[in-house]
């Protein structure tokens, strides 16, 4: 306003100024616009270094997780121990338990040690078994029930190694700690380096971290993403089967053909209000309704994807809803004017238009649903769960566990390595967050027309 | 349809039989209203089939909204209320029987703004036939879309590049586009609301030929802030100000020797 009214005093003859000097004001102006631009700077600098700052610590922690210690073996899958009746009959085979495959493994290492003349000098068989994981012998049994016909044949076998030995080679385990350690002794991990130095023990990577189920809280080498990734990728299917359908219906209803009066102005504010409300409320919502009223299990990815969809919906709505905002009035002009009916209107020329808009809604409302963890603690799907679910549709009410439920579990334990575990989580969380979001940019380029 | 068509001939055209034979559509007494604000007051017209009819008038003056009314384009404004008949060949288009969509099948329209789809040319053309099931086979869609094309004088520009976007044309030609999508439903009304404001004078050249050219098979009604333009393509030419209908005249007469005194001051410049 001042620059107006000062605008319209005549310049005095004896202010008369050079375009070469600046005067106070400009010079103010100029000041109080690097000053803004410098804030702006500070505030993205802060923004990227917080960025950098968590993706260092996540992945220094986590991509070791990627990485494993096996020990190979060659091991004698004895017909005497395994299958007494000698006709492989699966139900016989089955009622070995790990204890029967523990001696296989022994046998196997013993003979391993001794021709590489590690034994000897005080290093027992039994203190170099103790390298390898507890969870090894039943991996090993697991393989003899899927391939009955491997019985009486030598296989090579890589076991895992036990988890101090794992984060010894990581770097978790010292000297000193392991000095301290009830499960497991300096002289083990010496004997360690050796079995190491002669070939035995390898580092690889770590493919059952991604398969394999989780472990229990001493078997931590063991503990793997597999029930958690089939958990999260059953919900997201749910909600994208549901959420996507009923959210653009919604919308396209609210949008183009609902009344404009009281009513739909109250259902307007309801969603824009749901998609605030904190998402553990979402979890009691699904706890009452689904599990205590409707009988659904407790667990189970379809209750998971159920509450997700709930909280999914306004955000998509609300994006649908601004998506056909977008689309110009005068493309729904030019459907009507040729005597396309509304609805032809709306799929035919609107639809399309606003479909990229409604696909990154969708797909953003997804990715929150991913790493959503409140909702699913409250309807028991943090339990420990063990077995695969089956595949769908009826793995959609078998117990499973969710990615960031999984990192939330694992960060809760008493052992380090879980530590790691988590982190490593995380990483795969982040890589199906960061794959979603490409999808979402690259269907919104492709869909992209201009009008 | 036709139990309606011979109800209102034979209730209210009995008496206008004269008016009916030489008019194509005739509104009563249209008054709009959008919510509070009475946009159109009482509004009486008579159009002439295979004619040009313009309407005139300084913006605001219900123009284009009682031209909104003739294929209830109005309906799809929430606050827009229509009183009093509008008459199509003497079928009432506000009785709660008539279907609108049916209605713009009959009366397309071209918009102020060439607003093509973002779809091929040929696409934008063969969208009308094909949601009103105009061709059965591939071949009749075909040649829909190439007389419609060449009714609209683009065929030759364009014959070779069909499938491309018709949001790539010139603004001349994508309005063009738009009257091809418009004739291609074979309509019996065509209108028109400011087709050339976008466009320059080579393109409203264009279009305007093209206006005088469709005039021997269809009924068009256009509206136009230049009366340049009005007085160069039309025969019949109405007056609306502040939301009345002034005056309707043969052109000739409203530019030369009109009835009204504000026909004569806003033809003259005086205001609007």
């Amino acid at each position: 306003m001042t620059d107006i009214t000062a605008a319209g005093i005549p310049p005095a003859e004896t202010q008369k100024k050079s375009l070469l000097t600046l005067d106070d004001r400009t010079r103010r102006r100029n000041a109080a616009e690097m000053r803004f631009r410098m804030m702006g700077k500070i505030g993205v600098l802060i923004g990227i270094l917080a960025l950098v700052g968590l993706l260092t610590s996540i992945l220094s922690n986590g991509l070791s997780s990627f990485q494993q210690t096996f020990i190979t073996l060659d091991i004698h899958l004895d017909p005497a121990r395994l299958d007494k009746s000698g006709n492989r009959n699966p139900e016989e085979i089955a009622k070995v338990t790990t204890f029967g495959y523990a001696p296989l493994i022994e046998k196997a290492l013993s003979e391993a040690m001794t021709a590489k003349g590690i034994l000897g000098n005080g290093v027992t068989v039994k203190a170099a078994a103790e390298l390898i994981s507890k969870e090894a012998p039943a991996d090993l049994r697991n393989y003899v029930i899927a391939d009955p016909q491997s019985i009486g044949q030598t296989v090579s076998f890589k076991l895992l190694a036990a988890g101090r030995i794992d984060g010894y080679y990581k770097g978790r385990v010292t000297m000193e700690s392991a000095k301290l350690d009830r499960n497991i002794s300096p002289e083990q991990l010496l004997l360690a380096d050796k079995l190491k130095s002669a070939g035995l023990l390898t580092t690889k990577f770590n493919w059952s971290f991604f398969t394999a189920p989780d472990a229990s809280d001493t078997r931590p080498e063991a503990a793997g993403l597999g029930v958690a990734i089939i958990g999260s990728l059953y919900m997201m299917l749910i909600v994208l089967v549901l959420s996507l359908p009923i959210g653009v219906a919604a919308s396209i209803y609210l949008e183009e053909f609902a009344p404009q009066n009281k009513f739909t102005d109250l259902i307007e504010v309801n969603i824009a209000n749901l998609a605030a409300v904190p998402s553990v409320v979402f979890g009691i919502l699904g706890l009452a309704i689904f599990i205590n009223f409707a009988g659904m299990p407790q667990s189970a990815p379809v209750v998971g994807g159920l509450v997700l969809t709930l909280m999914t919906l306004p955000t998509i709505i609300i994006a649908t809803r601004a998506a056909f905002k977008s689309v110009p009035p005068s493309i729904r002009d030019a459907a009507l004017g040729v005597g396309a009916s509304k609805m032809q209107a709306i799929f035919h020329h609107v639809l399309p238009l606003a479909m990229p808009g409604v696909l990154t809604g969708t797909i953003i409302g997804l990715a929150r649903a991913l790493g959503e963890t409140a909702p699913l603690l409250l309807i028991g799907m943090v339990a420990f769960v063990r077995e695969y679910p089956a595949g769908p549709p009826d793995g959609f009410f078998d117990p499973a566990s969710a990615l960031p439920v999984q990192v939330y579990n694992w960060t809760q334990r008493g052992d380090p390595a879980f530590i790691e575990r988590a982190s490593g989580a995380i990483i795969v969380l982040l890589i199906f967050l960061i794959t979603m979001n490409m999808v979402a940019i690259i269907l919104r380029s492709r869909f992209e027309r201009r009008w | 349809m036709n139990s309606i068509s011979t109800m209102i001939t034979t209730t209210t055209s009995t008496t206008k039989a004269a008016t009916m034979s030489e008019s194509k559509i005739s509104a009563r007494n249209v008054q709009v209203f959008y919510g509070e604000k009475h946009a159109l007051r009482d509004v009486n017209i008579e159009i002439r089939p295979r004619s040009v009819t313009a309407f005139i008038g300084p913006s605001g003056c219900g123009k284009s909204t009682f031209l909104r009314c003739l294929n209830r384009m109005n309906d799809t404004i929430a606050s827009c209320r229509v009183e009093g008949s509008i008459g199509i060949d003497g079928e009432n288009i506000y009785d709660p029987k008539v279907d609108p969509v049916q209605l713009r099948a009959k009366v397309g329209m071209v918009f102020q703004k060439p607003n093509p789809f973002p779809k091929s040319i040929y696409e934008n053309v063969a969208y009308g036939p094909r949601i009103h099931g105009l061709a059965r086979k591939k071949s009749d869609l075909d040649d829909i879309v190439a007389s419609a094309l060449q009714k609209a004088g683009l065929w030759n520009e364009v014959k070779d590049r069909l499938q491309e976007s018709g949001t790539g044309l010139s603004g001349g030609q994508q309005q063009r586009l738009c009257i091809a999508r418009a004739v291609a439903v074979s309509p019996e009304i065509i209108l028109m609301d400011e087709p050339c404001s976008a466009l320059d004078p080579i393109a409203t050249a264009k279009v305007e030929e093209l206006i005088h050219e469709l005039r021997s098979n269809y009924t068009i009604v256009i509206v136009t802030h230049s009366m340049q333009q009005a007085a160069r393509v039309s025969q019949r030419t109405a007056m609306f100000h502040l939301g009345l209908l002034v005056e309707e005249n043969d052109t000739d007469k409203m530019f030369t020797n009109p009835d009204d005194q504000r026909t004569q001051d806003y033809i003259m410049g005086r205001f609007g």
